[in-house]
């Protein structure tokens, strides 16, 4: 088992990170009357632990025996019928989906899901009519009429089902939903925390940890804690005992990306466009998202630049980054953002030293 | 602590005026519909203004005091925009409910009762426009024995044939001395404790819009008890600390990229929303004193723009990058674009 799940705390109790969060969460489940959540946040920062414990918390440990599922849905939309298919974990007591799989279709899904729910109402020991949570991950991938529908489904089932809602940003859920539930911000861990955590793990697995190796992984891991534990474990296969200057290998596709900047500004041309294209083609193919290729590539020109270009450079992604979100072919816009880079840096070049 | 009593019902639906006397600051829409209760004689109505203003409470309020309990489903119809309302639904739903004839006006249990129907159309801004202009012709034809009452946030979205069709109400967004009023009374009614710092925190992070100072009131008080602070509402309310905003304002006055980047970056990871960021900037950028109207408006014009590039969907650190790198531009008068001589 990777450590990341292995040290995944189960309950709110054990909790490390965000220990106010939890006790929060806590206070609302034992008050019987759980609101709609809504949990925002950067990736690695803890929102699925926090949503599990809190399941965990509310049904006991029968939440935690999920089972796979691969559901067909039959939708019966006005005139014609709909066909989806969908994965989803479920356990007892509640069940968990992405629904920004169904592409432009999710509204059907969140609606038809919602209403089974409810019609299939689980009757706790005491005879009482208990709910079901239904727990939606990214709903910021939600389009525009899946987000409005679940507003009023969400008023309307809300004696027999409570959400759970999961994004990394709430700027992409619409203000109604929003204020249909109680946002809670999950902020990412500080370097502190992280290396609180890494040397807790080292602890329960008997490592020895030299000085200021915790802090190194905790700086390079961009403060996401699933990134720092699991390199902490790729340097343990690397190589153990640790020594204390052990490299933290980062990870291969940043490495590649890096590469690239350094290719792009060692020549301008477009002999040069065309090989980084090809680089970018295997990125891509490879499932990097897009959109991260270019904030990385970003921040590694970045670092090779002088300062008053910084500001133009920053535009230049941002523009191109606006554009391929309203486009379809990423690569399109990646490679446009390198040649308009390029003829910057050039005409940079050349009005510095002729 | 004293116990908070768990209920499942909203405070917002709690405590939603039952009267239109009740409705709170919007004295001519009161006025013109007292009288109406007491002549029963009303014509259509649009209703307009900012959220949480009052305007589903009043129409609803008004429906209920004319007809009662018992005749209110058979006379009035509410539709919104989670209903399907296409311009289908207005030939044939609307349509028929508007052309049933109704008994005379007898007064039955202490109710006017008038002799038409009421159609609510909430959300009436996010009808097409197709679906409006069918609305028109219905309107005039059985306006004997039917009245509609648009409810919108823009009123510049309904098509001019409706609106001049209707008598328009404005509502205008609450004081903070009526909202202070109202939320008070709740406090009271909740048995909660609120300072008098957290009560002018929590009018001024509404912005004049009843409903979300209810609805934090509510989430404060189920996640922290019955004693509420102003850190408490911040929190619940998703709106940035102040200090927050001021260091990145800061890093871009100072001119130095790596301190704004370092700033943004750190925004990011702590989870703030962007666009509740660029609209908590503007408010700084446009009450700060040392900065010409120019620099000013190079900014704001970018924070606009960037606005739409995150309802398109584009990346967070990017647009907030973008912005810092346009601000520290302005503030520190460099070029707008980089020229090479």
């Amino acid at each position: 088992m990777l450590w990341v799940d292995k040290y995944r705390p189960r309950t709110l109790d054990k909790v490390i990170v965000h220990e106010e969060i939890a006790g929060n969460i806590r206070k609302l489940v034992s008050e019987q009357d759980c609101p709609h959540l809504l949990f925002y946040g950067p990736p690695g920062s803890g929102k699925k632990t926090l949503i599990m414990a809190l399941l965990k918390q509310m049904f006991g440990p029968g939440s935690e025996k999920v089972k796979l599922e691969n559901k067909m849905w039959k939708i019966n939309a006005g005139t014609r019928t709909i066909e989806l298919e969908l994965t989803m974990l479920s356990s007892t007591h509640h069940v968990e989906l992405n629904p920004s799989d169904a592409g432009f279709q999710d509204r059907y899904i969140v609606q038809e899901i919602i209403k089974e729910m409810a019609r299939n109402r689980p009757i706790d020991t005491k005879g009482k009519k208990g709910y079901k949570v239904l727990v939606l991950n990214e709903v910021d991938k939600l389009s525009r009429e899946a987000q409005h529908s679940l507003r009023r489904t969400m008023e309307k089932y809300s004696a027999s089902c409570r959400l759970i809602l999961c994004c990394n940003s709430s700027s992409k859920v619409t203000e109604a939903v929003r204020s249909r539930c109680l946002n809670i911000r999950v902020n990412a861990p500080t370097e502190e925390q992280i290396i609180k955590v890494l040397e807790f793990i080292g602890k329960k697995e008997n490592l020895q940890l030299p000085p200021g190796f915790t802090a190194r992984i905790a700086a390079q891991s961009n403060r996401s804690l699933r990134r720092a534990i699991l390199s902490l474990e790729t340097c343990r296969v690397q190589q153990y005992p640790f020594t204390a200057n052990q490299a933290v290998p980062p990870m291969d596709w940043e490495q590649y990306i890096s590469e690239i900047a350094s290719d792009i500004i060692m020549e301008q041309s477009p002999k040069r466009l065309f090989m980084v294209r090809g680089k970018l083609y295997e990125l891509l193919v490879n499932c990097i998202p897009p959109e991260i290729i270019l904030k990385k590539l970003l921040s590694e020109l970045l670092k090779k630049l002088d300062s008053e270009l910084k500001h133009e450079v920053c535009h230049w992604a941002a523009y191109y980054e606006h554009r391929m979100r309203l486009g379809q072919k990423a690569i399109f816009h990646i490679e446009a953002f390198v040649a308009k880079f390029m003829s910057i840096y050039k005409g940079f070049l050349i009005a510095t030293f002729s | 602590m004293a116990p908070v009593a768990p209920s499942s019902q909203p405070w917002v639906e709690k405590y939603r005026p039952k009267q239109v006397k009740d409705v709170a600051h919007q004295d001519e829409v009161v006025r013109v519909l007292t009288n109406t209760l007491e002549t029963s004689n009303c014509p259509h109505m649009l209703f307009y203004g900012p959220p949480g203003t009052g305007k589903t409470t009043t129409a609803l309020a008004i429906a209920h005091q004319l007809y009662g309990p018992e005749m209110y489903k058979s006379r009035v119809l509410e539709l919104n925009a989670s209903d399907d309302r296409g311009i289908n639904v207005v030939r044939t739903k609307i349509k028929d409910f508007a052309a049933v004839a109704v008994g005379s006006g007898s007064r039955q249990g202490g109710y006017p009762c008038p002799p038409y129907k009421i159609i609510i159309l909430d959300e009436a801004d996010s009808m097409t426009e197709d679906a409006q202009n069918a609305l028109r012709r219905t309107m005039e034809t059985y306006s004997k024995v039917t009245r509609f009452f648009f409810i919108c946030n823009y009123i510049s979205r309904i098509i001019e044939p409706l609106a001049s069709r209707c008598a328009k109400f404005r509502f205008k967004p609450l004081s903070e001395e009526i909202m202070s009023n109202r939320i008070l009374h709740i406090c009271k009614a909740e048995g909660l404790t609120l300072d008098s710092e957290a009560l002018s925190t929590l009018s001024s992070i509404s912005q004049g819009d009843l409903r979300r100072a209810i609805t934090y009131l509510q989430s404060a008080a189920r996640l922290f008890g019955s004693t509420i602070s102003t850190k408490d509402l911040i929190s619940v309310s998703g709106v940035i600390p102040q200090d927050v905003v001021q260091s990145l304002f800061m890093a871009c006055k100072s001119g130095d990229f790596d301190v704004a980047d370092k700033e943004v970056s750190n925004i990011i990871a702590e989870g703030y929303p962007v666009s509740q960021m660029l609209s908590q900037l503007l408010e700084v950028i446009v009450n700060a004193d040392k900065i010409s109207d120019e620099q000013k408006a190079r900014i704001c014009k970018k924070l606009g723009e960037s606005d739409k590039c995150l309802i398109d969907g584009a990346d967070e650190y990017l647009q907030l990058m973008d912005v810092a790198c346009h601000a520290m531009r302005a503030l520190c008068n460099m070029p707008e674009e980089l020229h090479f001589s």
